[in-house]
């Protein structure tokens, strides 16, 4: 081979070379990108897929108690009242609370789930195990901690507990999956206890008195409700091991 | 006859196995898809001390059906879990700090101050590597006579102070057959881990103002799979705006961490006959 012929190789090879090196992580990004758009375009089917909330203007209005953070510091929760229509059947119910609860405080800081978290569905079994099933983000936005893990867990279970008797236990699905932990921390293989109260009639819920200001059910809507902090921190609750 | 022998079990072909320990009976049992193994010794009576079943890998070492009466001796290893670790960094600051080697740095030091009280430490991992929760667990359930600390950061709380995690309240802990299945391990052990974390939480909340005065509980996954007295100790906060002021607190929390278990060491006497439970 000719100097001539070797080096037109040689620069021939550098320049796949480089090309290579140039192209190689773009495609990467765009693989990455294809791969997000999968996972975003198959939750936002589920979405669609989930049963929209029916809200009934007609629903009596119900003092709701949602459990937010107590301080931005802190790792308790405080119980805040806010009337709403809600629905009389159990997982409607649980729906329209959860959404509130994800809709967040009029305070960001107070929130105890992410933003972007979304209810995807809501299932109750005839022993009062409620299935909550969340958006990757409630996995993936929540901080991660065995404290922050701790409280948005509970701020749901407490939320339940106080808003919907039928639900006694709580288990939590990430997009529709059963998962190990919420962000590497709190343990989602087991149902979390809402209640221990023995089981009962649900109770007629509260009317709210007439003339209240008017709250609306739905996540965006619970900002502009009316919220008041009633009692103390809450307790935390203790997850169910049971098979 | 020696009061145990080692037994080596081929497991190749079983698909998945679990591990359970028989309470009260010194047994060890493993089952897997393909086979089912026990192997008991003499019960011993109620109230005996806590015995944790040695495994490691493959082998499994169980009493002899022959065994003498068990021995005690006293609680000598610590098995520190400097959690995550690998693509799985934890938590993250903004100054681009993460959990998983903040934690790996405060393991060196919680070690040094254990081995200066007379504890033999066991690491569950040395560098930037992610053993999955259950491998961590099986570190120390090989161990006998060991106690389990998973260290963290937290992202929230108020920076500075410090709160030690038991595992919340499990449900009944044998089965019908008398087994206690790997996935609820901690079981057995939960009244002696709050001793432990109430122990460690007294200490730490002498340095660390703000930090509660018990331990937690919580439903964390790494100490749910643990047959040892077992807590998670974690600091606030991933988010402070330097990591000295973590590093500043390394040399107290590991102090309160050694304190705490040369305190609860005589509340943790272990028989020498691998596969009772307390």
């Amino acid at each position: 081979m000719t100097p001539r012929w070797k080096f037109m190789v040689i620069a021939g090879l550098i320049f796949v070379v480089l090309g290579a090196a140039i192209y190689f992580p773009i495609l990467r990004r765009r693989v990455k990108r294809a791969a997000r758009l999968q996972q975003q375009s198959e939750e936002q089917a589920r979405r669609e897929l989930a049963q929209p909330i029916t809200v009934n203007p007609g629903d009596p209005r119900v003092r709701t108690k949602l459990y937010w953070a107590s301080d931005a510091m802190d790792s308790t929760l405080v119980p805040v009242t806010v009337e709403l229509p809600l629905a009389n059947d159990p997982v409607l119910r649980s729906k329209q609370v959860l959404n509130t609860l994800l809709a967040g405080p009029v305070d960001a800081e107070l929130r105890t789930l992410p933003p972007d978290a979304v209810l995807l569905a809501f299932y109750l079994l005839p022993d009062g195990t409620g299935i909550a099933d969340f958006s990757e983000a409630l996995a993936t936005s929540v901080p991660s901690g065995i404290a922050s893990e701790q409280m948005a867990v509970d701020s749901i279970a407490r939320t339940l507990e106080a808003n919907v008797p039928q639900v006694r236990r709580l288990k939590i699905l990430i997009h529709g999956q059963e998962a190990e932990t919420l962000a590497g921390h709190l343990d989602l293989k087991g149902a979390f206890v809402v209640t221990t109260k023995p089981a009962a009639i649900p109770a007629k819920p509260t009317v709210a008195a007439a003339g209240a200001e008017k709250a609306p059910a739905t996540a965006p809507a619970a900002a502009s409700a009316k919220l008041t902090p009633d009692k103390a921190p809450g307790k935390l609750a203790q997850p169910d091991r049971k098979p | 006859m020696a009061d145990r022998f080692d037994m080596l079990l081929d497991v190749r072909n079983v698909i998945r196995m679990r591990i359970f320990f028989l309470a009260g009976a010194g047994s060890l049992a493993l089952a897997g898809a393909t086979m089912v193994h026990s192997a008991r010794c003499p019960a011993q009576a109620p109230g005996t001390p806590a015995v944790i079943s040695p495994l490691g890998g493959v082998q499994a070492q169980v009493a002899s059906p022959f065994g003498a009466p068990a021995q005690r001796s006293g609680l000598n290893i610590v098995v520190l879990d400097p959690a995550h670790g690998g693509t799985d960094p934890g938590a993250r600051g903004t100054g681009g700090i993460r959990e998983s080697e903040i934690v790996l740095d405060l393991a060196t030091q919680v070690r040094r101050a254990l081995e200066l009280t007379g504890f033999q430490v066991v690491l569950t991992r040395q560098g930037n590597e992610n053993p999955s929760f259950d491998d961590r667990s099986a570190i120390a359930n090989a161990q006998r006579g060991a106690v389990f600390v998973t260290l963290h950061i937290s992202s929230t709380g108020l920076p500075g102070t410090v709160r030690v995690y038991v595992n919340s309240d499990l449900a009944a802990v044998t089965e019908a057959n008398g087994l206690i299945p790997w996935d609820r391990a901690q079981t057995p052990f939960l009244g002696l881990s709050k001793k432990f974390g109430d122990l460690v939480q007294g200490m730490l909340v002498q340095r660390f103002k703000g930090s509660p005065d018990t331990a937690l509980t919580a439903a964390v996954r790494q100490l749910r799979t643990t047959a040892a007295p077992a807590i998670a100790v974690e600091i606030s906060s991933i988010v402070v705006e330097d990591r000295a002021e973590l590093d500043r607190m390394a040399p107290g929390v590991a102090d309160a961490i050694a304190r705490g278990a040369a305190a609860f060491k005589p509340s943790y006497v272990v028989a020498n006959v691998p596969g009772t439970l307390p």
